[in-house]
């Protein structure tokens, strides 16, 4: 699993002075949470590996266990545990989009909702193409938003940040109305029977209910985890944070900042297309209602909420966002009104979110600054204080 | 199978019907410049804002829904409904200008309600850009949805205030009073707007505040004076646009109704070269007419929003400094 090195548990124990260097850099990190990631950070990389399995086994069965004061009223517990997993899907590849590279996609919904329609044209008998067995167009959904955001992306990315934000912000929009006018779309009639994946327990499809949806999704989370983790710490992982910092600088350092940016774009939509598409499977109807540009809000809400550039804060403002007004349904109304507000609130008093990011590249080079500092030549070691930071939070000029 | 999937692909799913186009092609026009004129007015806040600030006040759409509202409780009050008046002209003009006062002032409160509220304490910590346009997202939808559970999903009933009665004709296309007094009176502000902004010393400051900052405020010009008369100035004419966009579409006032007309406004500001106040009142009337025509050469109302947006994405691959030209010169970076 990736955890075991995501921003949570990112430093070793050899490194316990570091990270509690860190802590000092971000004084707002303490507290309760600033604390376990002090405990974490103390353990041996074995212990954090058997914790981490032994948490996703949680994970995995807790629409099983249904805690008493967890459960949701109104919503099968099974569906609102599946609705917070698509959400922390769907989060975890804004993630990559807003807070890896730092540029603002506000029609993510709009990828979604192409997931979801490639996964009822090719499952659904309303549609009349090829048909393909479900899973097989979880990676079709993929691909095709994958283009669809590289579609969006060739003439916005080359620009400024803004433009890029209002431009998302129509697609989405122009999406809906898509599905409304095209006709193969079907518009509000929409796909009925949309495929599932095989299997059956006691003669039912197993993916009948939610609770096999929402360990499918779990599972797939935790493998998303593991290839963006990777791609983080490569070169393309250090360009998008070098774009997010300062984008004139690392275009001067020979960055080419365009292909990383509309690589992270891409990467994002196909993940929010992926989410679509398991959404499409569980419910197994969809039509031109279902994606109304606010959701995009939801999910931009779920990154912030969560801590932006944090894979794992994606996934608990992911599972926020959604679990709320199903558990709370009295303010389930009231929903968009209070992450709209949440959005201006965080952006005012807390930028980093819930779990501040981390940047191991810059820390690392810190640690590496303060090494050639403690030297006898005696660099001072105070030019990297605070390197840590992440973006949102960090003073800067516009 | 690959004959199905040729079936599939051969139900079309765009169709360009242009006999449509050519017999709708003085009613299409006629709406265009009338709704030209009203992304016009809403484009200059765009463009205002982003000029000063660099920053697309995502809100500033609902700046001008809150001001459509807001005309249409006065001319409920004042006693109007979904029926057309008859109203000699002095009482016309004065409750013209009632319902305009109204909706320019309850927009321009919001516009510098927002700025105070959600940019401001940003703006005094220095924060990233991409701070600055998630909360301005985030103040879109609060307001969106405060409006929402206020009033609810649907359209507040609707009100005329303009008589129907058609003023000339054109062939057979008949031009009505209302469209008339938007026009006109969208035309008159915007060069009310451009010449304060090249004469007045006022405008001088903004001027100034757009360039730099930072030499402007060591010139003696109040940089927060100037960002909140921004904000101010783009709100009072998104409150007018909102009053026009009720005499154009009497049930217009819904809370989301500001959504795509703003995404249209910012098309057009961008269009014109976002940042220059002349090229928002010509991005405005050209996107209007753009629009129109797609509709009718595409057979769906609903394909004028999504031509707007193509237009929109166009402009920006090829000429992203728009048609005048961004007067700040930074639109790319």
């Amino acid at each position: 699993m990736s955890m075991g090195k995501d921003p949570l548990g990112g430093v070793h124990a050899e490194q316990q002075e570091d990270n509690a260097q860190a802590a000092e850099d971000q004084p707002r990190s303490g507290g309760v949470l600033g604390g376990v990631r002090r405990w974490w950070a103390g353990l041996e990389r074995w212990q954090q590996w058997i914790l981490l399995a032994v948490f996703l086994v949680l994970v995995l069965l807790l629409p099983v266990i249904n805690p008493p004061i967890i459960s949701t009223p109104d919503t099968d517990f099974s569906i609102a545990c599946f609705n917070m997993a698509r959400f922390a899907l769907a989060a975890l590849g804004l993630n990559v989009v807003v807070g890896q590279a730092g540029l603002l996609d506000l029609g993510y919904v709009g990828f979604f909702a192409i997931g979801c329609y490639v996964a009822a044209l090719w499952t659904s008998p309303d549609s009349s193409y090829v048909h393909i067995p479900y899973l097989f167009t979880l990676p079709l959904a993929m691909v095709v938003t994958a283009f669809f955001g590289i579609l969006l992306g060739v003439p916005t990315l080359r620009l400024r940040g803004d433009y890029l934000a209002i431009v998302t912000l129509g697609f989405g929009e122009i999406i809906r109305l898509l599905a409304n006018i095209v006709p193969a779309l079907k518009g509000n009639t929409g796909f009925q029977n949309i495929g599932m994946p095989p299997g059956t327990r006691d003669g039912k499809p197993l993916f009948e209910n939610g609770t096999a949806w929402y360990m499918l999704t779990v599972l797939i989370i935790v493998a998303v985890m593991l290839l963006l983790g990777n791609l983080e710490r490569s070169r393309v992982g250090r360009a998008w944070i070098a774009i997010r910092e300062d984008e004139d600088a690392a275009e001067t350092m020979g960055v080419p900042t365009f292909k990383y940016k509309l690589w992270a774009f891409a990467i994002g939509a196909a993940i929010g297309g992926l989410s679509g598409a398991l959404f499409a499977g569980q419910v197994g109807f969809i039509n031109n209602q279902r994606f109304d540009v606010p959701t995009s809000m939801l999910f931009l809400a779920a990154v912030v909420l969560g801590g932006s550039g944090n894979k794992f804060g994606a996934i608990i403002g992911g599972a926020i966002v959604s679990y709320v007004p199903d558990r709370f349904t009295g303010i389930a109304d009231y929903k968009y009104l209070i992450f709209g507000v949440v959005l201006v609130v965080l952006m005012i008093f807390r930028p980093q979110g819930l779990l501040p990011a981390r940047n191991h590249l810059l820390a690392a080079i810190r640690r590496l600054r303060d090494w050639v500092g403690s030297a006898p030549s005696g660099t001072p070691s105070t030019a990297a204080t605070g390197a840590t930071s992440v973006s949102l939070g960090k003073e800067k000029d516009r | 199978m690959l004959h199905e999937l040729a079936t599939a692909s051969s139900e079309s799913w765009i169709s360009f019907n242009w006999d449509s186009l050519f017999s709708n092609f003085l009613p299409a026009t006629r709406d265009g410049i009338t709704y030209g004129g009203i992304y016009a007015l809403v484009a200059v806040g765009y463009t205002l804002v982003y000029g000063v600030l660099n920053l697309i006040n995502f809100a500033h759409s609902e700046v001008f829904i809150s001001g459509a509202y807001a005309v249409v409780f006065t001319l409920t009050g004042l006693g109007f409904d979904g029926n057309s008046p008859n109203l000699g002209t002095i009482p016309l003009i004065g409750d013209l200008l009632v319902a305009l006062l109204a909706g320019a002032v309850t927009s321009a409160v919001v516009a510098v309600l927002v700025e105070r509220i959600a940019y401001r304490p940003l703006r005094a910590r220095g924060a990233p850009r991409l701070a600055f346009l998630i909360t301005a997202i985030g103040v879109s939808f609060a307001i969106q949805y405060l409006i929402f559970l206020w009033r609810g999903s649907v359209a507040e009933p609707s009100v005329r205030m303009v008589p129907v009665k058609a003023i000339f004709q054109i062939g057979d296309t008949l031009i009505f009073l209302n469209q008339i007094i938007i026009v006109v009176a969208a035309l008159a502000m915007m060069i009310a707007v451009d010449q304060f902004v090249r004469r007045t010393r006022t405008g001088r400051g903004i001027r100034a505040v757009a360039q730099d900052p930072d030499t402007a405020t060591l010139m003696g010009v109040s940089t927060e004076r100037i960002i909140v008369l921004t904000f101010a100035i783009g709100g009072l004419l998104a409150g007018a646009a909102g009053l026009f966009y009720i005499m154009q579409v009497p049930s217009g006032a819904i809370y989301n109704g500001g959504f795509v007309l703003g995404i249209k406004a910012f098309a057009a500001a961008v269009l014109g070269g976002i940042g220059n106040i002349r090229g928002a009142l010509l991005g405005g009337f050209l996107l209007g007419l753009i629009g129109n025509y797609g509709q009718y050469l595409l057979g769906d109302a609903q394909w004028n929003d999504v031509v707007c947006f193509v237009v929109l994405l166009l402009v920006l691959m090829v000429r992203p400094e728009g048609i005048l030209g961004s007067s700040l010169a930074k639109v790319r970076a």
